[in-house]
């Protein structure tokens, strides 16, 4: 095993990472203030896709890309924003297994939707012309695309960090996290904080599939296998931790593709290994968990 | 052998109201296959498999009160053990179909013992995790499991290979599973299991010990799961990576929910209203799941003790048992 090939399988799944991350973190939010493991996210990352699709077919040329990367998430939000407010806020004071169930009956819902609007083919999206060929770092050759993505992904956690530290809505939601009741009692409208913060997690789910778009094929499967990784990146990295979901997404996109190296064969099992090795020395997590 | 207890309960079972309905409906299903064609015969037998596959997870959900996410990967444990030792080795076929729930039960003691240690909803995502784990190695492992293709044409003794023989292998076993699940939900164990579903820390501080009982339900539980991998593979002849796929995991806990937590028999009433609507809607339209997405929220909107949860809250009068499952 030579240098450039390590390399280039490390920056591949850093880059990796960084779309698991993004995806996770929204997950991860959800998670932290409403205390659901949120399953219709697999199916929202997959509709972003799907989005992404049509709006780079509607809108030639590169811009198509850069317009769909915009409004390709909004549309995810837009989705989440009616689900939630015509069925889900209904729902808060049950039992959280039938917040669950109900998530998971959005999650098959919309898997139909999509079937029902963009049909059961294989679809992918063309990296926009700024974006393709590849450069070297390191001694391998990395495509830019993804180089892009490693960009991004440090964006995404830097905006996420300025949001729940310095805005007043961020600082309620985490609030809302720690000790939803006290949030209540202070006079604020707790629905419109839970509203608010599964509408931003879904918009997460969106802007992880445009990401994803110009490297994977586009399938109705996608949110199904998705939502697992995603599941296992924010148990190891402690419920509702942000900064648990970008360990964990590390974890799970390095064990990846360095996995590829060692036995090519295996390479989606290593990163389930680590999972269960992290979870034996610690059940609850990497990070502090919110709950 | 057979003490006070058994006795009395045996009592009990034979005044209860549900008894000669019970034996009506077992008479009628001992006859029915010589008078209904043979696709309805294996509908019937799929929704007996299923039934049992809900059954056994409604004794930890329903009964044990723990978020068991992913019970599909016991189910697949034990049909992917009897398949691989019908196709791979020449040991006698009875082997096979014994060491498909034993092994069941086993990946559910380990799965489990890592579970217990947590409670509620990271106790789902862990062994969300670990179910997951079981089914990438089976999804990968082309040479020994058949990755995604599966195992196909399973051989099977001519006993088990008609249409009849195999419904009366699994409607037998059913009964057998559903006598013995039955036994344990009415013993002192069953009793502590529901204690502890309703009240963890009074049973902690009585000094029961809470992590045990529950390791133990989830190992009853995953065998009787194995015991409904084995019957798939006696009825169907083929096991592919689906049934050890989250989605299916998530399926079980509709039935249990649409028939309802907290009664005996509803996990197959719910079973079988799935498997017979999905049959008869799928003739109709591919668009099956979005049918079950809108049926789940109708059913989480207006229904949520499930179908027997509601007609025994109709039917019965309101007195301290009726009160009891409704709590928490």
């Amino acid at each position: 095993m030579d240098f450039s090939a390590f390399s280039s399988q490390f920056l591949v799944g850093l880059s990796r990472a960084m779309i698991l991350f993004v995806v996770c973190a929204g997950l991860s939010f959800v998670l932290g203030v409403l205390r659901v493991p949120n399953i219709a996210h697999g199916s929202l990352y997959m509709i972003g896709a799907f989005a992404t699709f049509s709006l780079t077919k509607l809108i030639p040329g590169s811009a198509g890309f850069w317009i769909a990367l915009i409004v390709a998430p909004l549309l995810v939000a837009l989705v989440s924003l009616i689900a939630e407010r015509a069925l889900f806020c209904h729902l808060y004071q049950r039992e959280h297994l039938m917040l669950l169930l109900f998530t998971f009956a959005i999650s098959l819902i919309l898997g139909d939707l999509v079937k029902i609007v963009w049909g059961a083919e294989y679809r992918s999206v063309s990296a926009p012309a700024l974006l393709k060929g590849s450069i070297s770092i390191l001694g391998a050759s990395l495509p830019r695309y993804n180089l892009f993505l490693l960009i991004i992904g440090p964006l995404v956690a830097m905006a996420l960090w300025l949001f729940t530290n310095k805005t007043k809505i961020g600082k309620i939601s985490r609030a809302a996290a720690v000790d939803r009741e006290m949030v209540g009692v202070l006079g604020i409208n707790v629905s419109w904080v839970f509203a608010s913060a599964f509408v931003i997690g879904c918009y997460l789910a969106g802007v992880g599939g445009a990401l994803v778009a110009p490297i994977a094929s586009i399938t109705l499967g996608m949110g199904h296998s998705l939502i697992i990784e995603a599941f296992l990146i924010v148990t190891i990295g402690g419920l509702g931790n942000m900064w648990g979901a970008l360990v964990g997404s590390l974890i799970f996109g390095l064990t990846q593709s360095l996995g590829v190296l060692f036995w090519p064969q295996f390479a989606i099992v290593f990163p389930y290994v680590a999972v269960v090795i992290v979870l034996l020395l610690r059940p609850k997590g990497l990070l502090k968990s919110v709950w | 052998m057979w003490g006070k207890e058994e006795r009395k309960l045996f009592t009990e079972v034979i005044r209860s109201k549900w008894f000669g309905f019970s034996v009506g409906l077992f008479l009628l299903l001992l006859i029915l296959p010589f008078f209904i064609p043979r696709f309805y015969v294996y509908i019937l037998a799929l929704i007996f498999v299923t039934s049992l596959l809900a059954m056994s997870l409604n004794l930890v959900v329903g009964h044990g009160g723990l978020f068991q996410f992913h019970h599909g990967v016991f189910y697949g444990v034990g049909a992917y053990t009897v398949a691989l030792m019908l196709k791979k080795t020449s040991l006698p076929m009875w082997t096979g179909f014994i060491a498909g729930p034993i092994l069941a039960a086993i990946i559910g003691f380990i799965i489990g013992w890592f579970c217990v240690r947590l409670t509620r909803l990271y106790f789902g995502m862990l062994q969300i995790s670990l179910g997951s784990l079981i089914w990438a190695i089976v999804f990968r492992w082309y040479s020994f499991t058949g990755g995604d293709d599966g195992i196909p044409g399973i051989p099977m003794p001519p006993l088990l290979s008609s249409s009849k023989g195999s419904y009366y292998f699994i409607l037998i076993i059913l009964i057998l599973c559903l006598i013995a699940m039955y036994m344990i939900l009415k013993s002192p164990f069953g009793n502590t299991l529901q204690a502890i579903r309703d009240n963890p820390q009074r049973c902690e501080a009585v000094g029961i010990n809470v992590k045990r009982y529950q390791l133990i339900a989830i190992v009853i539980a995953t065998f009787f799961a194995g015991v409904a991998g084995v019957l798939f593979v006696v009825l169907e002849r083929s096991v592919f990576t689906e049934l050890l796929f989250w989605v299916l995991s998530l399926e079980i806990f509709i039935m249990c929910l649409l028939g309802g937590w907290f009664t005996f028999a509803g996990p197959m009433l719910g079973a079988g209203i799935i498997v017979a609507l999905r049959t008869f809607v799928g003739i109709f339209t591919e668009y099956w799941t979005l049918i079950l997405g809108i049926m789940l929220i109708l059913l989480i909107f207006f229904l949520p003790e499930g179908v027997m949860g509601y007609l025994e809250k109709i039917f019965k009068p309101r007195t301290k048992e009726a009160a009891k499952g409704g709590s928490e």
